[in-house]
């Protein structure tokens, strides 16, 4: 399409407006975690190396660290299994209701998250808990799996649907068992995709809160949990700031990871 | 066991009735469709027994326990099945202001988006040359990783009582309230609008512009006959993420919205303030079906493929 030189340059000020839109705030919670300032304040008073030694002793934010990567491992599990099975189920078979599979799988994600979040807390009181299974790290895995689900499936499905199936037909012809194919040709093909939908998985996780603050209970504190209870006090201010420069740092490996694996994934959040 | 005999007669069938090439194809395929109902049950059972099962039961746990009650004295969940809280819920002038101001504030947003990010999903996937546009696409993605609670603290900060909006401005910041709740939810739900846009704007061959070009048709004629059409279920795609994300938001409303109270306040202030749980769940069936009906609209412009 032709475009004149004045359209170009309105649009690309206006695409340029749009990431300083983004980063703006961005680069401002990174410059406020070396603010010599407890409180906050602009401009900063002064440059600091302080709150990062403290944040690296804040018992409260590693261990919510911790149990943050293990509740993103197990959903990432979870979901992995899951995923993979249901992509197959979906781009290799044939059946009755077929299309509302991937309806489903996406539900989760598509309904707001409070509705997740007060279903999950309505079932796990009414039924985990009369059988014993109180809240705590497993009914966190439970929740986050349930909407990790999808983006195992959009990236094992979008991978299957390039990859016909004669590959697997010639595998089966040359005589290798259904597990040798699986093995020796379909694994390989997919371990890119695989390892980009954990990844997404995982990162997803992470960074839930609002199905985690249903589904956790008291004992169980994820980093995004430990940051919620934090904000509102004065004297965690400084560790919190240095908290969230990290995790802004941090956002840039997913992406890179995704660059390299070379395939669309960063952008199949979804 | 109607099943198993039609595979029987397939076995039987195929070979006489497919020319002598395909035999031994059709014997094979055969041989899978028998063992494939077995596979395909196995590969469906887990995922359709969690998904189902945990989560859609889940749903259905929580829309019967809209029907149950709470003891005022007690504070115990009576397990009778009544109507008073769903009917409270929808005819509460309190309750339909805050779903009005919920909806109203997710349209918002999705506007806000859609504005934003269809100039930047054009540049990128249209005009940017291959470099360019492979470094703006890491730029817009990125964010998208970094945690949500830091990018609402971000906001805050920014429209603090002495933050830079308000020294950059002299003072004039719009402060903590709804203005606040729209800028940060239009910034937090971005990327979940950019990346669908994008992706609808790659879909759009050049050749079409080419064509409708050869035809006479200006930059902006082609834009809105041949562009616009084939981007739409791609905006309609995004805009589900941005109103779904928006009615079930309740964190960063808190964190800027000073006094604000959206659907999702009020449902946590019934669950954890009030400890009033059926009447939480039975708030809850609001954005429930509020997302399902704009679920419903969306699907009839194919923006359900574009997820």
């Amino acid at each position: 399409m032709y475009l004149s030189s004045r359209v170009r340059r309105v649009l690309a000020a206006l695409t340029f407006l749009g990431l300083a839109f983004l980063y703006v705030p961005l680069i401002l919670i990174v410059l406020n975690a070396f603010n010599r300032s407890r409180t906050f304040s602009f401009p900063p008073a002064g440059f600091t190396l302080r709150w990062w030694s403290a944040a690296a002793h804040s018992e409260g934010a590693l261990h919510a660290l911790g149990t943050s990567i293990r509740a993103g491992l197990g959903a990432t599990a979870v979901a992995l299994v899951l995923g993979t099975m249901a992509a197959f189920a979906v781009q290799r078979f044939d059946f009755f209701g077929r299309s509302t599979i991937s309806f489903l799988v996406v539900l989760p994600i598509a309904l707001p998250g409070i509705v997740t979040g007060l279903a999950l807390n309505a079932a796990f009181t009414h039924v985990l808990d009369p059988l014993g299974i109180g809240f705590g790290l497993t009914t966190v895995i439970i929740g986050h799996a349930t909407f990790c689900i999808v983006i195992v499936y959009n990236n094992v499905q979008a991978r299957l649907r390039r990859m016909s199936g004669s590959l697997e037909e010639a595998s089966a012809d040359l005589g290798a068992t259904g597990w040798q194919t699986f093995r020796l040709v379909t694994f390989p093909a997919l371990r890119g995709a695989l390892l980009a939908g954990a990844l997404l998985a995982f990162g997803l996780s992470f960074d839930e809160i609002v199905v985690t603050t249903f589904t956790s209970g008291p004992a169980v504190q994820t980093l995004p949990l430990w940051i919620f209870g934090n904000l509102f006090r004065p004297n965690q201010a400084p560790v919190v700031n240095v908290v969230a420069a990290v995790l802004i740092a941090l956002a840039v490996l997913p992406v890179w990871l995704a660059q390299r694996l070379g395939d669309d994934a960063a952008s199949s959040r979804f | 066991m109607g099943g198993q005999v039609a595979t029987d007669q397939e076995l039987t069938l195929v070979p006489s009735v497919v020319p002598a090439p395909h035999d031994r194809r059709g014997a094979v395929s055969a041989f899978f469709s028998a063992k494939r109902k077995t596979r395909l049950a196995m590969l469906l059972g887990a995922p359709m027994l969690w998904l189902v099962l945990a989560y859609l039961g889940s749903i259905a746990v929580l829309l019967l326990s809209a029907l149950w009650s709470t003891d005022f004295f007690t504070g115990n969940i009576t397990h009778t099945y009544r109507l008073d809280n769903l009917r409270e819920v929808y005819t509460q002038s309190l309750y339909r202001t805050v779903t009005l101001r919920t909806i109203t504030v997710a349209l918002v947003v999705t506007l806000l988006d859609v504005l934003l990010a269809f100039p930047m999903a054009f540049y990128l996937s249209k005009v940017a040359g291959p470099r360019l546009r492979k470094v703006l696409l890491v730029a817009v993605l990125t964010p998208l990783w970094a945690s949500y609670l830091v990018k609402a603290y971000a906001w805050r900060s920014l429209l603090a009582p002495n933050g830079p909006v308000s020294w950059l401005t002299g003072g004039h910041t719009p402060g903590y309230g709804l203005t606040a709740t729209v800028i940060t939810l239009a910034y937090l739900w971005l990327p979940y609008m950019v990346i669908p846009v994008f992706a609808g704007f790659e879909r759009v061959p050049r050749s079409l512009f080419e064509a409708s070009a050869d035809l006479g048709a200006g930059a902006g004629r082609t834009v809105r006959s041949v562009l616009l059409p084939m981007v739409f279920p791609a905006v309609a795609a995004g805009s589900i993420f941005t109103f779904s994300l928006t009615l079930g938001d309740y964190i960063a409303v808190g964190i800027v919205g000073g006094k604000t109270q959206l659907l999702a306040n009020v449902i946590y202030g019934q669950l954890v303030t009030a400890n009033n749980q059926p009447l939480a769940a039975a708030l809850a069936t609001v954005p429930l079906i509020a997302i399902v009906l704009y679920l419903l609209l969306m699907r009839r412009t194919g923006a359900l493929d574009n997820i």
